[in-house]
């Protein structure tokens, strides 16, 4: 690039950001690029201290319930998708976004029943990021696994490597999105385990939060990495186990009797 | 990325300097909408002159804090620009920011530059009972616009801000 | 030996223009079909979040595939020094980077967001084996024009062996890389196989190969020049020596996928009750792809006739289309399985059935226009540079040839 280029001084704004990074958040000079909050506003940013992930025990996931796939789509804007004029049901069911969805199992020997919400399972080694050839597919330190828009090119390479199907390709056009959940055409997207919730400190995710609403707590949120959260002390009792557990992808979603 | 030519940033002078003109000439030609939450506020999260050169790098630059760090709440926010921004369509609600004659339109409409923002990105302010964790907080963050005179815009260098302030003198 | 000259293609301006303009009305077509495709979104083709890469890809790998087998001709003519093949290299050279360009351009016309093709060719994860896509195809562009310019340029002729190798190398390396891109996706059975790499070596040999004798009947039809007979013949057997080899790749890749367990869903998928995917393996991949085209090849009967040579390419490529349909498609139509033991009673994401997918046509109309870029291609490509033979009677010396 030319330095006739009509942009900022990249080098003052690395050296500015060291500075910063150093001082903390101080007030300087205008105009330059600093990371700077508003007073008030919550922004850690995230820590490999934490992982974050859900246990979810199939027993107490109720029949015909929907709960949490309702929630999901509230909370996520994906309510606010529009069917496209002229789509037929197959298609839209199949073209629609889901972040979140019900499955119901039968035992082919013995017949029993299970019934389970599937997402994205928030991989430790996620084959999603692997194969995303601009890394708009990322994990941040915390192990949410997520997409960032600005730079996804829609190549759906990700969606081909997820052993879940947990990816959703946007294929028309949005016209309504919620502020927490940017959502456009041409580009991919998946469950982010409400990561606007946890970056403002909430330690829970709506379908969390909707599930024990209904009174069948099947959904715990927590944090891995802490043996005192109720999420690490669950998994010590009970066993659980992750899906596809064979392509050792460690899951930050478990399950427990499936 | 996009590469300016010599006629491009010509021209990008030239904009900042009528804009410029106009800004000091009659405050009240101000291009900010009428009626919007940013029409009764003193000056922008910087000053104005430099957020019209530079909006869109700072915005690029805290997007990525935000997404990728998940750093939240910095100054420049999408999300915020439409908040004080929007323009109110008289039935208590919103018109959309990129809407045809709306803030961000106009200046883009003018110059020729596509504005893809709101591909994805929500257009008018969030409901006030939307179960948002996100909270836009106000003022606090303006207080850096506050303290500085007009024409002190630190990003620019100083040849550029003396070829400014002469584009604006000569009015 | 006699020397070869080389000279552009000439001819006959009606009949040039005439083919140029109505390939430049499918290319036309094609970017219709894109604009419209993009403008309404991925949701007016049969693409869906189930079967995530269509029609669209096919057309794509199934060219990307065949331009590194069409540097084969090159290849033979220098590094293992074939005398017969030699004359035809940089045709062959010019094919390759023609077929690549047209598939590339479906690839990323095919998109969610194409005008973001900036951040694919800058923003690199080195980690994905897409990304080493990318650079291959880049560097394949670089490599074979050089190639090009080394054959004809004489002052720089001195570097021809030198370029041979590397483009020989480099094409291996690229074929790889685009039977990796599945081969890497562990989730999906019908990709979990280590012989998918070779075996797409093995299929640009021959999709490469027919590729090439078509476009070089025609060109010499075109042109009214003369294409030796002897020449012809040694290309057919080179070509049935290769349709060969595909289908015995492809048996032992079924046979080694039998042999596990495991896969056993996705082999009986594709080879007994897949519907039209088992109907396109049997039909399209076994029989019109292979034993007609072997049999039009091998046959005494067809000894000489350039008709049949032209009709075993055809249907070789045709064949060839419908296995890598088979393989892309059939492969993310057969359902995942996450839960063995269990079954899907219902699911809201169609898990467990096995997912449709029906092409529409604005996805075809813009892969014929990858064909379409591809031939403009050769065909401006043989008419601005000296890349074909004036003559290519057969020697008279063939003993030593
Ligand atoms: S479940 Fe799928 S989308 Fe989620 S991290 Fe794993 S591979 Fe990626
Ligand atoms: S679709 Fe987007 S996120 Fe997925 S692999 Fe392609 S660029 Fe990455």
């Amino acid at each position: 690039m030319s330095n006739k280029d009509d942009r900022p001084d990249m080098k003052r704004r690395e050296f500015i950001g060291k500075t910063v990074l150093a001082a903390g958040a101080a007030s300087v000079a205008p105009g330059v690029l600093l990371t700077v909050a508003k007073a008030g506003g919550e922004s850690r940013g995230v820590s490999s201290d934490v992982r974050y992930g859900l246990l979810i025990d199939t027993n107490k996931c109720a029949d015909d319930c929907t709960a949490c796939v309702d929630a999901c789509n509230r909370e996520n804007g994906i309510d606010l998708v529009e069917r496209p004029k002229g789509q037929s049901d197959d298609d839209w069911n199949a073209q629609r976004p889901q972040w979140i969805r019900k499955v119901q199992l039968k035992d082919k020997q013995t017949g029993e029943i299970t019934n389970l919400p599937m997402m994205c399972q928030h991989c430790e080694f996620p084959p999603c990021v692997d194969v995303c050839p601009t890394g708009a597919s990322f994990k941040r330190a915390d192990g949410i696994v997520m997409v960032d828009r600005h730079t996804c090119i829609g190549c759906r390479y990700c969606m081909m490597a997820c052993p879940y199907k947990a990816r959703s390709f946007i294929h028309q056009n949005v016209a309504q999105q919620l502020v927490n959940a940017p959502r456009g055409k041409g580009c991919v997207e998946s469950c982010n385990l409400c990561v606007h919730r946890i970056d403002a400190g909430d330690m829970t995710t709506a379908c969390q939060e909707a599930c024990e609403k209904d009174g069948h707590q099947a959904i715990v949120f927590g944090d891995l990495k802490d043996p005192d959260s109720k999420l690490a002390k669950l998994l010590k009792t009970k066993s659980s186990r992750q899906i596809r557990a064979d392509l050792e992808l460690n899951t930050g979603v478990r399950y427990t009797n499936v | 990325m996009p590469r300016s030519t010599g006629i491009k940033r010509f021209a990008g002078m030239l904009m900042a300097g009528l804009f410029a003109t106009l800004a000091t000439s009659a405050q009240s030609d101000s291009v900010v909408t009428p009626g919007s939450k940013a029409a009764g506020m003193d000056t922008c999260v910087a000053p104005t002159a430099e957020m019209r050169r530079y909006h869109m790098e700072y915005l690029k630059h805290d997007r990525v804090e935000t997404v990728r760090q998940g750093v939240r709440g910095l100054k420049n926010s999408l999300a915020d620009c439409v908040d004080c921004h929007a323009a109110k369509d008289g039935n208590g609600g919103y018109l959309s920011i990129n809407a045809d004659g709306q803030f961000c339109d106009r200046c883009h409409n003018y110059m020729a530059v596509t504005l893809a923002c709101f591909q994805c990105h929500r257009k008018t302010p969030a409901d006030q009972d939307a179960s948002s964790a996100k909270t836009s907080t106000g003022n606090q963050g303006h207080a850096f616009g506050l303290l500085l005179d007009r024409g002190e815009s630190a990003a620019l260098t100083a040849e550029e801000r003396a070829q400014f302030q002469a584009l604006v003198r000569e009015e | 030996m006699k020397k070869t000259h080389y000279s552009e293609l000439w001819c006959s301006s009606p009949r040039f223009w005439g083919g140029l303009t109505f390939l430049a009305f499918i290319i036309l077509l094609g970017l219709g079909a894109t604009y419209y495709m993009e403008h309404q979104g991925h949701w007016v083709t049969g693409m869906s979040n189930q079967v995530v890469w269509g029609l669209p890809h096919v057309f794509a790998i199934f060219m990307i595939v065949a331009a590194s087998g069409a540097l084969n001709v090159a290849s033979i003519g220098s590094v293992f020094g074939g005398p017969m093949y030699k004359p035809l290299g940089r045709f062959s050279a010019l094919l390759a980077i023609g077929l690549l360009a047209g598939g590339l351009m479906v690839l990323v016309l095919d998109l969610g967001r194409p005008d973001r093709l900036v951040v694919a060719m800058t923003t690199f994860n080195l980690k994905s084996i897409f990304t080493w896509n990318i650079l291959l195809y880049t560097g394949f562009f670089v490599i074979v024009g050089l190639y090009i310019w080394t054959m004809i340029d004489r002052k720089v002729n001195k570097y021809y062996q030198v370029t041979g190798y590397l483009a020989f190398f480099w094409r291996l390396v690229l074929t790889t890389g685009t039977g990796s891109i599945f081969g890497f996706l562990v989730a999906r059975e019908a990709y979990d196989a280590a012989i998918l790499a070779p075996m797409f070596i093995i299929m640009s040999f021959s999709f490469g190969l027919a590729f090439f004798i078509i476009t070089l009947i025609s060109a010499y039809w075109w042109a009214g020049r003369t294409l030796g007979e002897l020449r012809l013949a040694k290309l057919k057997h080179l070509l049935g020596v290769f349709v060969g080899a595909v289908l015995y790749f492809s048996m032992v890749y079924h046979l080694t996928n039998l042999y596990i367990t495991q896969h056993h869903g996705v082999e009986r998928f594709i080879l007994l009750d897949g519907g039209v995917y088992s109907l396109m393996f049997w039909l399209g991949h076994v029989l019109i792809g292979s034993i007609i085209p072997l049999f039009l090849i091998y046959s005494p009967a067809f000894a000489s006739s350039r008709f049949a040579i032209g009709a075993a390419s055809v249907l070789v490529l045709m064949g060839g289309f419908l296995q890598l349909y088979v393989i892309v498609i059939g492969g993310q139509a057969f359902p995942m399985n996450m839960f063995p033991g269990k079954e899907v009673v219902t699911s809201e994401f169609l898990d467990g059935v096995v997912a449709s997918y029906i092409p529409t046509t604005a996805e075809g109309l813009l892969g014929i226009a990858g064909i379409a870029v591809a031939m403009t291609m050769v065909a401006v490509g043989s008419r601005m540079l000296k890349v074909l033979p004036e003559n290519l009677e057969d020697p008279k010396d063939l003993e030593h040839a």
